[in-house]
């Protein structure tokens, strides 16, 4: 789960993680107060959404005074912001984020995350900091620091002063950065966090440390135990069709085609939406029905397939395990009757009582176009569409 | 022959009294596969499906039954505690089927096995099948024919197809192996290749991989160095767009690495058949025999 910068902000201070000083605000009248509040001349307006690149959207200005504060909260508040993260679309922006500025000697990165190449926590630093860290690992990966931690003893003061060492930090800061980096670790885990980054990290001219920018996915497997940080979830930000399905538990990602799938596990959904490209068409979705799918999920994944404008045919790919061809038929029927399903329908049927599925969907008098194999079904979709 | 799986297998069910554990116990058992026992904890002295007796941990189950395997179907807030209990109790192979473990026990459970002798398999998989010997694990049984093609796949129900495809041929498996969608697994491709290269009962191999991490990539390169036999690879997710975790928890291209096409790329540098279709799946095997 993705969460906001500004509650990101709020997690890393419960764990004695500086950071700025800031006041949230989603009004523009409430700019100046927070900008008086904040205390410093400069202060930083910065939007909240959950795409990354604001700045370069527009949606990160100075303020020199608080009266600009109020400006540029007034321009950012409501518009939609276009960030390269964004997609053309954009994002909405609901909320400001009002910072204290300072001067900042140097700028650098630090990013958490668990590395499935070693099945360990990975920290990773390096002194290009403001920079995507993509880019940098791509560019010069020598300028990226590296640390596996022992999930055993955690972040030790050796391991942090190994970090700060590579990263050429001295003096005073040198003492700041190392409870710094320890407490960060410890957020990243006691949070359950599966993404945790700083990007900038700053040195300010007084060797203060601080994140200045904070981004943080929760592990959402994690959420069981973090009750508050459910709270967190801005379904604003949620493709609302996606919203829909994970009431139902439903796996659903959106896409950009024309034929919609309904799919049982994982990876055949994915191998679906393959061959639909494969054969000529274009996914509209991702869906999941899962396992244990019934008939009231199966008219749930159909009335969210079909509330997409943009579906012009439904292919169903199924290989029945524990979830049986008849359950899933009689699901299919019952739900093509009562949403009036005008468009075509391929089916796709393998595995435990497929003959009975098959007789299901014949015997209902409607029109469904029968796949014999998941090439079959999908070049019988992309045909009926056309 | 085969692997991880067969005749001499002496499985147990952490969760056996669940809705989910008691069903599949049982479809195992139907399959033939020596279940000597279940653990519930607060329920042992039970009796299930029969004569199975239901102990209330792991360490009684043992050494009661000397059970060498276990399957699980713990819900995920306790599924990690239920791995480690089984590799305490001394367990081979452990079985986790559970989807939804946070990443975070599970990099200690990662840990805690090194230390062990036990393998674990999954979590988030369907478990593991030697058709014709022994099942253990939530794969629909009927689909598979006893033969000489080894599976190895992230996913669940494309396994399926994939077995389907090759039993519709008149090919059968010798063993095949769900390893788990999520990101951290306790066996990967390349411990599964290492055993179907030994084991003679295999003569070619079919690898299924996804977007997301590098394992496939890994898994190429070992193949490479170290596996004779053919390998045919498909990875679901070409048209997957980035950033999004496509159902499975470890299906998800971040940061432009992980992608469908990379993958597909290494494996045909290493050598590897890689298949673009899954539909032509069970063909190009046919032919690699």
């Amino acid at each position: 789960m993705k969460i906001h910068e500004y509650q990101a902000k709020e997690i890393l201070r419960k764990y004695n993680v500086a950071v700025p000083n800031g006041v949230l605000i989603s009004k523009k009248s409430e700019a100046t107060k927070a900008a008086k509040k904040v205390g410093t001349d400069v202060v930083v307006v910065k939007a909240q959404i959950h795409a990354g690149g604001r700045g370069k959207g527009g949606g990160v200005k100075l303020a020199k005074n608080p009266a600009e504060a109020e400006r540029h909260s007034s321009n950012i508040l409501g518009m939609t912001l276009v960030t390269p993260q964004t997609g053309p679309e954009g994002r909405l922006v609901k909320k400001v984020l009002i910072e204290e500025g300072m001067s900042i000697a140097k700028e650098l990165y630090m990013g958490i995350l668990v590395d499935r190449e070693t099945s360990q926590v990975l920290i990773m630093a390096s002194e290009a900091g403001g920079m995507e860290i993509e880019e940098v690992a791509a560019d010069t990966p020598e300028k990226i620091i590296k640390e596996k931690v022992d999930p055993v003893i955690g972040v030790q003061p050796y391991l942090a002063r190994k970090i700060a060492f590579a990263l050429n930090i001295e003096g005073a800061a040198l003492k700041a950065i190392i409870p710094f980096i320890i407490n960060l670790y410890n957020a990243f885990i006691k949070e359950d966090c599966s993404m945790l980054e700083i990007n900038p990290l700053v040195i300010t001219s007084d060797n203060r440390v601080l994140a200045l920018d904070a981004k943080v996915d929760i592990d959402d497997n994690a959420m069981f135990r973090h009750k508050d940080t459910l709270e967190c979830r801005d379904l604003d930000e949620e493709d609302p069709l996606e919203v829909e399905a994970s009431k139902f538990h439903l796996n659903y990602i959106k896409l950009d085609g024309n034929i919609g799938c309904m799919v049982n596990g994982a990876g055949l959904a994915m191998a679906t939406m393959d061959i639909i490209k494969l054969s000529g068409g274009e996914p509209a979705n991702f869906l999941d029905v899962g396992g244990g799918a019934d008939e009231e999920m199966i008219e749930n994944g159909f009335r969210i397939i079909l509330s997409d404008p943009s579906v012009k045919g439904i292919f169903i790919n199924i290989f029945g395990g524990i979830l049986r061809c008849d359950i899933l038929a009689r699901g299919v029927v019952a739900a093509t009757k009562k949403l009036k399903i005008k468009i075509p329908v391929v089916v796709r049927m393998e595995g435990t009582n497929m003959e009975e599925g098959h007789q299901i969907l014949k015997d209902s008098g409607l029109n469904f176009a029968i796949g014999n194999g998941m090439k079959d079904g999908a070049q019988k979709v992309v045909k009926a569409i056309k | 022959m085969s692997i991880l799986v067969d005749e001499n297998t002496r499985l147990i069910t952490q969760g056996i009294t669940g809705r989910e554990g008691m069903f599949h116990t049982e479809q195992s058992m139907k399959y033939g596969t020596t279940v000597v026992g279940g653990v519930t904890p607060g329920k042992g002295g039970q009796k299930v499906l029969g004569n199975i007796p239901v102990f209330n941990t792991v360490r009684d189950a043992v050494v009661k039954t000397k059970a060498n395997a276990s399957m699980i179907f713990v819900p995920p807030p306790f599924a990690s505690d239920a791995i480690l209990e089984a590799a305490d109790a001394g367990i081979e192979l452990i079985i986790c089927i559970t989807e939804g473990i946070p990443v975070s026990d599970m990099v200690d459970v990662y840990k805690y096995l090194k230390g062990t002798n036990s393998r674990l398999v999954g979590p988030n998989c369907p478990g593991v099948i030697s058709p014709g010997k022994a099942k253990i694990g939530i794969m629909p049984a009927h689909i598979h024919k006893k033969g000489n093609i080894g599976i190895i796949s992230r996913s669940g129900t494309l396994t399926y197809e994939t077995v389907g495809q090759l039993t519709a041929l008149g090919i059968g498996q010798s063993t095949c192996v769900g390893i788990g969608g999520d990101p951290i697994i306790g066996t990967r491709f390349i411990d599964v290749l290492k055993l179907f290269q030994r084991d003679r009962g295999t003569k070619a191999i079919c690898m299924i991989g996804e977007i997301g991490g590098s394992a496939e990539d890994e898994a190429a390169y070992y193949i490479k160095k170290n596996v004779t036999k053919p390998v045919i690879g498909f990875i679901a997710g070409q048209t997957a767009p980035p950033g999004r975790r496509m159902g499975h928890a470890g299906a998800i291209i971040s940061g432009g690495q992980g992608t469908a096409a990379e993958k597909m790329k290494v494996m045909k540098r290493c050598g590897i058949k890689v298949v673009k279709s899954p539909a032509d799946l069970g063909k190009t095997l046919k032919k690699a025999l």
